[in-house]
């Protein structure tokens, strides 16, 4: 676990100082991220101009769930995706030897050496937003909340990452996968809302065929007080459970990886 | 005139043979097309079962019937031009097609019409079913088919000529992807995809009044749902007009401007 802090602090670092070459890419950067959050709230304005409340949820919940939905995907887009693009195009171009070699454990570090520093915008912008949310709820929050919270957040990000890493995996059998990822940004489109909105078919594709709900919609329940024990601990024992799975698979998938001479 | 239609032939094939090359792109830009009305969609029909069957005039069947015309709609219109073109530009492909005796925008029509043609393909078969899904009241005559065919057509050919002239903007600069967010917030709520502009707050339908996106996609759909009156509907496609000559003018201008541009980069 120290040498995953520690690598990822290397990375990190060697990001930043990478960016810090590009300055112009922060403001451009905090540009997208103003826009995509004021399209969020107008979103809800609009909608809470003709209710009060959206399938039981107040507008300081929903609130949450933007919140929510703007931090999970920074992270997704500051380590995850770059990530995974960069595992893809090595498998493909064979250069994945470079990481073969190494003395580390090698899913480590492909999961930690490409980050997009900026993209950190949205997970701050994001908890603005939660925090603006939190203040606006009637009940005061409690500890438990907060604990719950941010275990829903952990869990949450582990089971994107994990599943990410299980489609990224699949390119040691197809070599020509890049539009996999693109197809799980479209469809967590849907976490910006409320899962409970959908139908059942479309709430269980959601939940169980691409995790958007844990995503987004379980820790904001978890902030709100809504989230049983029982929900919180399903979703961490699915994270947990596709977080082993993914590792499994990647090291099935690393035999079947054939390297640039071979 | 027939070199034009030999031209176009030409196009027109060579653009269906590379794109059925590409199935899976087709199928992701496919996916976004329809996921987002179906969002949509959702939100409002909960929004209407909550305000007691309705919100602003609409019942969740109506903004059913909405959102799938929509979604048809915005599949009929949109382009991707701005993709492209500034891919073009950065690798210079753009000379290679200068080098042709015809305006490269014409690859572009043949390119986005046999896209169309084909994704039809898919997206009516999921438009019934989304259709027997949410239960859509919808009521097509074949006065309102009438009515909606030159919406739909002006509709296209302006949203085609707006984004092309942004796509132009890569001449300029290579940040193309940080305007094109800029293009598209004020389009996802003027032109109707988040709701129907009936139910914008007051002020902002008024400057939406002013702004060109309600006659790139609401229009047609509000046509073609019968919630256009007869005079309104004369109005509207004197509107449609008037901005396509705007959009056909400000295209010449910026595109030769551009074009010097280019050749000064010596790309």
């Amino acid at each position: 676990m120290a040498s995953v802090v520690r690598l990822l602090a290397v990375f990190l670092r060697v990001g930043i100082l990478n960016e810090l070459q590009y300055r112009t890419n922060l403001y451009v950067q905090l540009f997208r991220s103003s826009l995509s959050l004021v399209t969020g709230l107008a979103g809800l304005g609009v909608v809470f101009s003709h209710t009060q409340t959206l399938a039981g949820w107040s507008p300081p919940e929903l609130l949450a769930i933007l919140g929510v939905y703007l931090v999970v995907s920074g992270v997704l887009r500051f380590a995850i995706q770059p990530a995974m693009e960069r595992l893809m195009e090595d498998v493909r171009n064979g250069t994945l030897d470079y990481i073969l070699t190494k003395p580390e454990d090698s899913l480590v570090l492909v999961s930690v050496r490409a980050v997009e520093v900026w993209r950190l915008a949205d997970v701050v912008l994001g908890s603005v937003v939660i925090g603006a949310a939190v203040s606006q709820m009637h009940d005061r929050i409690d500890a438990w909340q907060v604990a719950g919270f941010v275990i829903a957040l952990v869990a949450a990000a582990t089971t994107v990452y994990s599943f990410l890493l299980i489609l990224t995996t699949l390119s040691f059998w197809f070599v020509r996968l890049e539009n996999i990822l693109v197809i799980f940004q479209s469809m967590y489109e849907a976490g910006k809302w409320p899962v409970d909105i959908y139908p059942a078919w479309l709430r269980g594709a959601l939940t169980f065929l691409v995790p958007v709900a844990f995503a987004t919609t379980v820790p904001a329940q978890a902030l709100a007080g809504r989230l049983t024990p029982v929900a919180l601990a399903g979703a961490v024992a699915l994270s947990a459970s596709l977080f082993t799975a993914a590792r499994y698979f990647w090291s099935v998938g690393l035999r079947r990886y054939a390297g640039a001479s071979a | 005139m027939t070199e034009w239609v030999d031209m176009y032939r030409a196009q027109l094939a060579t653009t269906f043979a590379t794109q059925l090359q590409y199935r899976a792109v087709l199928v992701i830009w496919l996916l976004g097309l329809i996921l987002s009305p179906v969002i949509s969609l959702v939100v409002w029909m909960t929004v209407a079962t909550s305000g007691g069957g309705q919100a602003g005039g609409f019942t969740a069947p109506a903004f059913a019937a909405y959102f799938l015309a929509l979604m048809v709609v915005n599949h009929l219109t949109f382009t991707w031009i701005a993709w492209e073109f500034e891919y073009r530009v950065r690798n210079g492909q753009l000379s290679g097609l200068l080098l042709r005796p015809t305006d490269p925008i014409h690859i572009d029509i043949a390119a986005n019409v046999t896209y169309k043609t084909i994704t039809l393909v898919i997206v009516i078969p999921t438009v019934i079913v989304l259709g027997a899904v949410f239960e859509p009241a919808i009521e097509i005559t074949p006065v309102t088919i009438f009515a909606f065919i030159p919406a739909l057509a002006l509709a296209a050919v302006l949203r085609f000529l707006v984004e092309y002239i942004l796509a132009m903007v890569a001449f300029w600069t290579t940040r193309v992807s940080a305007i094109n967010d800029l293009y598209y917030v004020p389009l996802f709520f003027f032109s109707g995809q988040l709701v129907p502009l009936s139910l914008l707050p007051d002020t902002v339908r008024l400057i939406g009044l002013a702004l060109p996106f309600r006659w790139m996609l609401s229009f047609p759909v509000e046509v073609v749902l019968g919630r256009v009156q007869p005079d309104d509907l004369i109005t509207g496609y004197v509107a449609q007009i008037g901005w396509i000559v705007i959009a056909l003018a400000s295209r010449v201008v910026i595109w030769r401007a551009g074009l010097r541009r280019y050749a000064a980069v010596g790309a």
